[in-house]
């Protein structure tokens, strides 16, 4: 493999990485607030934040293109404001794979929270538990399966997402070129050695994190029932 | 009863159409895929044969054609594919030809930033300079020699002000949605219907790149030659046919 695709490897992961940490960050109070929340938007929230499953991602990718674009509805008060737009940059990448992977982690952590159940958090609100105490102390520690599943998730899915990123990246090397752009060019320059190369590393990444999450789903499943 | 037998042989009889006629299915290089669909009714109502169009990457295509998709003719985007193609026995020996010679354009949305020699490529005036990928589309090569002719290329590339679309039209859309200044597009895909570009644009001179010659074959597996031969023939030498190419933006080989 030549040095262009390992850079391009690392690019990917650095934006899985990137990419789970601040989905964990931010997913898991819209998650929380889905799973116990009263308002009346709640099930509208947890239609839209599902809609990337549905959409193409080469369409979610034009999407943000117009929108982010100087006459775009976020590009131009972002413009004005004098931020400077992020299309072609990681830091788009990382705002694109955000929306792309946010179902990913947001709807483990949801059901981790929702079987939970408010029963342990209302016992622990008659001990006099503060309300952030009852979340770090109590759901975030039953929900840590679904916490993994849906790191593990959004990793994996950002490793290997391709419609956002050809739309928005720009295809520059060692910012934008991610692995799975490197392997599509591959293919279109009739390169099929290099690009199947490529794909083995993804596939077998992809592999080993995937099984690693349904092994430790599986123990602590074992873990749950004995205890 | 008797009625609904007639309707339904005569509907028959339409829907078979002529005993001769017969649909082509075309894979045809995304960025011929206008014109082409400009040329379809023109050949239908010249011969009674219909048209099928699949779009693709020439790349995409020609991966297909090689896993035996059903495609009677390739209209590929440059000359090598078809000729690999021919290489492998997989096309009509001597079907090859160039039907359409693409024009490479400096093009901005703005009506202001592109003059008629292509000064502002060196004067920094702009953020972002979309192309086509290099290694992948001809255009995206014939726009990089252009740069390196110029000698802006090294600096360009060093200074991430080139963007990469995967295709010619994803470079046309970088620079017409605003997120890229200005972008190397086709002639074919700018020029309007009455013969005006919006926007400014430089038509770069034929000496600065390599012709972006398009060539099609006809698939050795068709089972339809003989309405192949008749489309490749049309293609080639019918005036309303050379017309309609030279009116999207193309060249034609003489």
């Amino acid at each position: 493999m030549d040095s262009a695709d390992l850079i391009a490897l690392w690019i990917s992961f650095r934006l899985a990485a990137t990419t789970t940490l601040l989905l964990l960050l931010l997913g898991t109070p819209l998650a929380w607030w889905l799973a116990i929340g009263s308002s009346r938007w709640r099930t509208a929230i947890d239609a839209l934040v599902s809609l990337p499953l549905v959409l193409p991602p080469t369409v979610l990718g034009f999407y943000l293109l117009i929108l982010l674009g100087p006459q775009g509805a976020l590009g131009a008060p972002l413009r004005w404001l004098g931020v400077s737009v992020p299309v072609f940059s990681f830091t788009g990448l990382v705002i694109g794979s955000m929306l792309y992977s946010l179902p990913f982690a947001v709807q483990p952590l949801r059901d981790a929270f929702l079987s939970v159940g408010t029963r342990a958090l209302e016992v622990a609100a008659t001990l006099r538990a503060s309300p952030w105490d009852r979340f770090f102390t109590i759901a975030l520690p039953l929900a840590a399966r679904g916490a993994l599943t849906a790191a593990v998730l959004s990793f994996a899915h950002t490793l290997g997402e391709f419609g956002v990123v050809l739309m928005i990246g720009g295809n520059i090397p060692g910012r934008t070129r991610t692995a799975s752009i490197a392997l599509f060019d591959h293919a279109e320059a009739l390169e099929y050695a290099a690009a199947y190369r490529l794909s083995l590393v993804l596939l077998g990444v992809c592999f080993v994190l995937l099984l690693l999450v349904y092994g430790v789903n599986r123990r602590l499943r074992a873990v749950g029932s004995t205890a | 009863m008797r009625s609904l037998l007639a309707t339904l042989s005569a509907w028959l009889a339409l829907g078979a159409g002529p005993l001769c006629a017969a649909e082509l299915h075309i894979a045809t290089a995304a960025n011929f895929a206008a014109p082409l669909q400009k040329l379809t009714p023109l050949f239908e109502r010249a011969t009674g044969h219909t048209l099928a169009l699949s779009t693709g990457s020439s790349g995409q295509l020609y991966a297909r054609i090689r896993q035996a998709a059903p495609f009677d003719v390739f209209l590929s985007a440059d000359t090598e594919k078809p000729q690999l193609l021919e290489q492998q026995g997989l096309t009509v020996p001597g079907s090859r030809f160039v039907y359409a010679i693409g024009t490479l354009l400096l093009w901005s949305p703005r009506p202001d930033l592109v003059d008629g020699g292509g000064a502002v490529l060196g004067q920094g005036r702009y953020r972002l300079l979309a192309i086509a990928n290099p290694e992948t589309a001809p255009y995206g090569t014939a726009a990089r020699q252009v740069l390196m002719k110029l000698g802006l290329w090294d600096a360009l590339y060093r200074d991430h002000k080139i963007v990469l679309g995967e295709n010619i039209t994803q470079a046309w859309q970088f620079a017409a949605s605003g997120n890229a200044d200005l972008a190397f597009v086709a002639l074919s895909q700018v020029l309007g219907p009455d013969g005006a570009i919006a926007g400014s644009s430089w038509r770069v001179p034929q000496s600065m790149y390599d012709r972006i010659e398009q060539a099609a074959v006809i698939i050795a597996a068709s089972p339809q030659q003989q309405a192949a031969h008749a489309f490749v023939n049309w293609l080639r030498s019918d005036p309303a046919a050379l017309a309609a190419i030279r009116a999207a933006g193309y060249d034609t080989a003489d």
